[in-house]
């Protein structure tokens, strides 16, 4: 989301890395219902695009450029319009991610409480580097801006879940109780 | 010590749910309200001195009564509840354990500023925070608290510091990427899908069922004399007791370490703080006799922001922990202004360089003088937050960077 030398890292494709796409993007009739259904939250539909490419995400595993060009005409927008929205936020991913996105805070507070230790025992325990993907397409590991759970620093957010106070130990058990 | 407004049911079992919040008098505001014009209810916010903690501290009142005389059209109201800024974890707390505060201070603020949908815009990262909001949401319709002239659409960010800008988050709401927009006109005029639009925070709304309840002198006398109220500190770093504490605004920080917070951590020398999340700028340890309001903080070159205290003891490196606030402005930056596209980047480059032990002589007048000529000069006030901590980083504590950037 910016030129500059900030870490945003993006998980480099690999034919292992992630679950397969499905064969064709397209939503059920159902998830079509439910976009219709967003759609009309809003003054605008267009306001129901970050609903249904979180929608997409979680039904596709990523947001392909193919996946971009099918949300686009269920909002008749242009690829590139949606293209520019996915690109701008952290939480969507371009390319296949892992089963499990590992992301660990290094914000201030969490810095302050040894955030480096802990990613430096992910990486090594995962044998790869922020921003990978496990060979076997199990976890992907990112360093994150503050997710504000200062209190409990140091802390990352697993999946859905925040695990806090985090120590080697702990993060070495969350890793291993990833399937 | 105060009373607790906004947190006296976090330690409630199930403080989360409708049967709870009933059983502890909430949403009897309603009915006092109901009887209220709106523009009487306008008067008594303003009255109150509520000031906006999300970071801003924009008088409450004032805010709503910007909406134009005589609008017929649609009026928006969106609470901003993308908390991101470092440092700060009050809203998670008021979404999860206290949802219907906030929506019984919507649908009162809806009356005032005659709004008939409303949009809570939340952090895409707080997935349990957005869950637990949107259950209180769907008891809240089923009780007949929605869905009566007044409806709340839950809508989920998707990673962007930028969209905690008020203006930033509306191009967010609009299915655009997080751009803020020039101002003005300012969204009270021209806000979400054209509409006059009211964006608060989070706390600031959950407060409003109180203030309708027990009247705006009661609220203002509970702060300073320009700042009604209490407010959620968030408190972490170097500190015995991190986690969160609502006082009055009064407090002065001093209190707020030591008397709340227990002190800093295994008994060492306080060193630094950053008052009010990673935008304001830091003070030293002797400058923490201040209150903790919009104006205690504004008189010693800071503010307070949305009162997310860093605690830094002797043992940290101010260096580094310019490197880390240098980075993540850098990556933050939403890439629309150049001189925040630009300087961000620069600056994160050189405090690198300075803690990694290879700065060159020049680079701390070059952070500064690039930090001040940006100032001011960009659409949003992001810059501006980033400029905060650079330039007091460099200038409260120079002969930590000196000693670190090589002689010859």
């Amino acid at each position: 989301m910016t030129t500059g030398p900030g870490p945003t890292h993006r998980t480099p494709p690999t034919a292992q890395a992630g679950r397969a796409a499905p064969a064709t993007i397209i939503f059920s009739p159902e998830q079509l219902a439910e976009v219709r259904r967003l759609q009309s939250l809003y003054p605008d539909k267009r306001g129901a695009l970050l609903p249904v490419l979180h929608m997409a995400q979680d039904t596709f595993g990523h947001v392909s450029l193919e996946a971009e060009t099918y949300v686009a005409s269920l909002f008749a927008l242009s690829p590139a319009h949606v293209h520019e929205v996915v690109t701008f936020y952290t939480l969507f991913f371009q390319q296949p991610k892992g089963r499990h996105v590992v992301a660990v805070c290094h914000n201030l507070s969490c810095h302050l409480a040894g955030a480096q230790r802990i990613i430096a025992h992910c990486k090594e325990t995962l044998g790869i580097d922020v921003g990978e993907t496990t060979a076997d397409g199990r976890i992907t590991l990112q360093a994150v801006e503050c997710l504000c759970a200062c209190e409990h620093a140091p802390m990352a957010q697993v999946d859905d879940r925040y695990e806090l106070d985090l120590t080697p130990d702990k993060v070495g058990r969350l890793l291993a109780g990833l399937a | 010590m105060t009373e607790k407004i906004l947190t006296r049911n976090f330690g409630r079992a199930d403080s989360h749910t409708l049967a709870v919040y009933r059983e502890t008098g909430g949403y009897k505001a309603l009915d006092k309200a109901a009887a209220m014009q709106p523009a009487a209810i306008v008067e008594e916010v303003k009255k109150s001195n509520l000031r906006g903690l999300g970071g801003a501290g924009f008088p409450t009142g004032m805010k709503w009564s910007f909406i134009p005389r005589g609008h017929t059209g649609p009026v928006y109201l969106v609470v901003n509840a993308d908390e991101g800024e470092p440092g700060t974890f009050k809203d998670r707390y008021l979404l999860e354990r206290d949802p219907h505060a906030l929506i019984e201070g919507m649908i009162i603020t809806a009356r005032a500023i005659r709004s008939a949908l409303g949009f809570v815009y939340i952090r895409g990262e707080y997935v349990e925070p957005w869950r637990r909001f949107s259950t209180a949401v769907r008891e809240a319709y089923e009780a007949g608290y929605l869905g009566r002239g007044f409806d709340i659409v839950v809508h989920r960010g998707a990673g962007a510091y930028i969209c905690g800008e008020e203006t930033g988050l509306i191009s967010s709401l609009e299915g655009l990427k997080g751009w803020p927009k020039l101002k003005p006109p300012f969204p009270a005029i021209k806000g979400a899908f054209g509409a006059p639009t009211i964006v608060n925070n989070v706390e600031t709304l959950a407060h409003v069922p109180h203030i309708v309840n027990r009247g705006a002198e009661w609220f203002a006398s509970l702060g300073t004399k320009t700042q009604g109220g209490t407010r959620i500190y968030s408190v972490s770093g170097r500190v015995k007791r991190p986690g969160i504490y609502e006082t009055s605004v009064g407090i002065t920080l001093r209190q707020l370490i030591y008397d709340e917070a227990g002190g800093v951590a295994g008994n060492g020398r306080l060193k630094a703080v950053v008052p009010g999340g990673s935008s304001a700028a830091l003070l030293s340890a002797d400058e923490i006799d201040v209150t903790m309001d919009v104006d205690g903080l504004k008189n010693v070159d800071s503010m307070i922001g949305s009162a997310g205290v860093i605690v830094f003891d002797e043992t940290v490196s101010i260096p580094d922990a310019l490197v880390v606030v240098a980075r993540f402005y850098a990556h933050e930056s939403c890439g629309q202004c150049t001189p925040c596209r630009e300087s961000t980047g620069w600056i994160y480059k050189m405090a690198r360089r300075i803690a990694e032990g290879h700065g060159r002589k020049e680079d701390l007048d070059t952070i500064l003088d690039v930090a001040k000529r940006g100032a001011g000069t960009t659409i949003c006030a992001f810059y501006d937050g980033a400029v905060g901590p650079y330039i007091s980083y460099i200038e409260k504590f120079r002969g930590e960077f000196e000693a670190l950037i090589p002689r010859a």
